[in-house]
């Protein structure tokens, strides 16, 4: 038998507990993954038909003359393989935001957001988890891409690793934005063609910008100021080795200003709280 | 801002210290959907060790008031406490000891028994090995330890309400609230649930808000809170519930107080 005759004093939480919490969402995030096969193999099928069949067709229309990080003339292969795999990652932040509104409408995020632990916290491992998922689709991408030529210098497999997880926190954080303000799963399919394809075409993922300020100086503006440009040039620098300073400027900044608005979305005075009554009838 | 003022004489039980601060505080709480109320001036406190049940029909607030109490919407006005520690100001003390049964089911279909457990215990930072030995105890209790590996989506609805009350309880919390949990369910896991929520008030103590809408839930020594429209229309030991509102059971006394029809099958 247990009772409390007066408040306990505040304890806090220590550095272990904070961890043991980091590494469970990690690892839920892992095994959700795994037992989705479908979403595994959707999202190294998406990227590969782009390589496969559309730079296939293309190689011939788009001619790509030397610019960095380039060294050499690239096959237009070469040069969407960065932007295929920013997309994974765009398509990964993307299907996670939807799997929030899912959750939310199950009720199985309401297991998250009342764990003591602080929110901002919580989602933070949201999406560190949902980033080391997208990871390893890049990687099985990476892997595939190999057999047809994409050969970047091994050492560019390491060193791309921090973009990778830069821009997953980016598109993640973006995601979970997004889902906060969504109220229903049905509106989801929407956003998605407001989003992903807007933000993946008018990106330098499969042109060169300089190509595109030939043909609209405008959309050439457009295309500079979209973040998924940035996530894309940051993993092109990256897995060569280089770093596109500017590049990495922005997809920081809009990380940190996507993640604190994605935060403050899920904050209980603010988001959720505007939503209505949360599921049960009474 | 009012102090709270207990709904029953706090109650001492063998062999521990009188309770002097409630297990769950509600003072004053109001709450507004845009211009619809669905929550006024509500205030009650639930003890230790107690067995308080949260009256109302479908929309009388119930679920509105458990958000709220969790910390899924914010408070707008009045104050939420958790054995003295405060839902908004120290969210962390208050929610930990917490366990919460919401009436949607909240547990992952595609992950095991133990796993949905481990991943609860994550949450309120429990180490790996210490989780797995509380999991294992809890499923033992619950007599679901052969069906540990098995996917949840397997489970039957009794069944699943026992493992999330497996997994409210797996942090070791003192107050327990639960958000009509048996509705959906067989006469018989129903009795289960509702003996073995009981049985947990007086082997280890806990207090216990059960929202719902079924008078059968409701024994002579509850605590009962009348929740209606989003008001609080009387609280305190059933017994004195019922002769203030001058009937002979619940039954009688809450349509009085609410002015509405009885539905068959116990239910308000």
């Amino acid at each position: 038998m247990s009772s409390i005759t007066t408040r306990e004093a505040p304890r806090g939480f220590s550095g272990a507990e904070y961890l043991t919490c980091l590494i469970g969402i990690v690892w839920r995030e892992g095994l959700r993954f795994l037992h989705q096969r479908e979403r595994f193999v959707s999202a190294l099928v998406r990227p590969l038909v782009w390589l496969f069949i559309f730079a296939a067709g293309f190689r011939q229309v788009l001619g790509i003359s030397i610019i960095p990080p380039y060294e050499t003339y690239i096959l237009y292969e070469v040069y969407i393989a960065p932007g295929l795999m920013a997309m994974i990652q765009l398509f990964n932040g993307m299907q996670s935001s939807l799997s929030m509104v899912y959750d939310r409408e199950m009720g199985n995020m309401r297991t998250l957001l009342v764990s003591p632990l602080p929110r901002g916290f919580l989602l933070f491992c949201k999406l560190l988890a949902g980033t080391a998922v997208s990871l390893l689709q890049v990687y099985a991408f990476l892997f595939i891409a190999w057999f047809w030529d994409i050969t970047p210098p091994p050492s560019g497999y390491l060193t791309v690793l921090p973009a990778l997880i830069l821009s997953g926190l980016m598109l993640g954080s973006l995601g979970m934005l997004i889902s906060s303000g969504i109220k229903q799963l049905e509106n989801f399919a929407g956003v998605m063609n407001f989003v992903i394809f807007p933000m993946f075409f008018a990106s330098s993922a499969l042109y060169p910008l300089w190509r595109v300020q030939e043909g609209s100086p405008y959309l050439y503006y457009v295309c500079e100021a979209n973040p998924f440009t940035h996530a894309v040039e940051l993993i092109r620098f990256a897995l060569y080795g280089q770093i596109n300073w500017i590049s990495l400027a922005v997809v920081v900044i809009c990380t940190i200003v996507f993640m604190i608005g994605a935060i403050l979305a899920y904050d209980p005075s603010r988001g959720l709280a505007r939503r209505g009554p949360a599921g049960g009838e009474g | 801002m009012t102090s709270p003022v207990p709904i029953t004489e706090p109650r001492e039980a063998p062999g521990s210290h009188p309770a002097t601060v409630p297990a769950l505080s509600i003072d004053g709480i109001s709450h507004s959907y845009g211009p619809r109320r669905a929550l006024m001036e509500v205030s009650f406190n639930v003890q230790p060790a107690s067995f308080t049940a949260l009256l109302g029909l479908n929309g009388a607030g119930k679920s509105t008031l458990f958000s709220l109490i969790t910390r899924l919407f914010g408070i707008q006005s009045g104050r939420v406490s958790i054995f003295g520690h405060d839902v908004s100001k120290s969210p962390g003390e208050a929610l930990r000891l917490l366990g919460v049964v919401f009436q949607p089911r909240t547990l992952d279909l595609d992950l095991s028994l133990t796993q949905n457990l481990l991943y609860h215990a994550a949450l309120h930072g429990i180490s790996r090995r210490e989780a797995a030995a509380r999991s294992a105890e809890l499923l033992g209790r619950i007599g679901l330890s052969e069906r540990a590996g098995s996917k949840v989506r397997d489970l039957s609805g009794g069944q699943m309400r026992r493992l999330e009350i497996a997994r409210a309880l797996l942090h070791r919390p003192r107050l327990l609230l639960l958000d009509e949990p048996t509705v959906g369910l067989d006469v018989k896991a129903r009795a289960d649930i509702i003996s073995h929520v009981r049985q947990l008030v007086t082997e280890q103590g806990i207090g216990v808000l059960w929202a719902t809408h079924l008078f059968d839930e409701i024994l002579p020594g509850d605590d009962l809170v009348v929740l209606h429209q989003g008001k609080v229309l009387a609280q305190g030991p059933m017994s004195r519930v019922i002769a203030e509102a001058g009937a002979q059971d619940v039954n009688t006394a809450f349509m009085r107080l609410t002015g509405t029809q009885t539905m068959p099958g116990g239910g308000a």
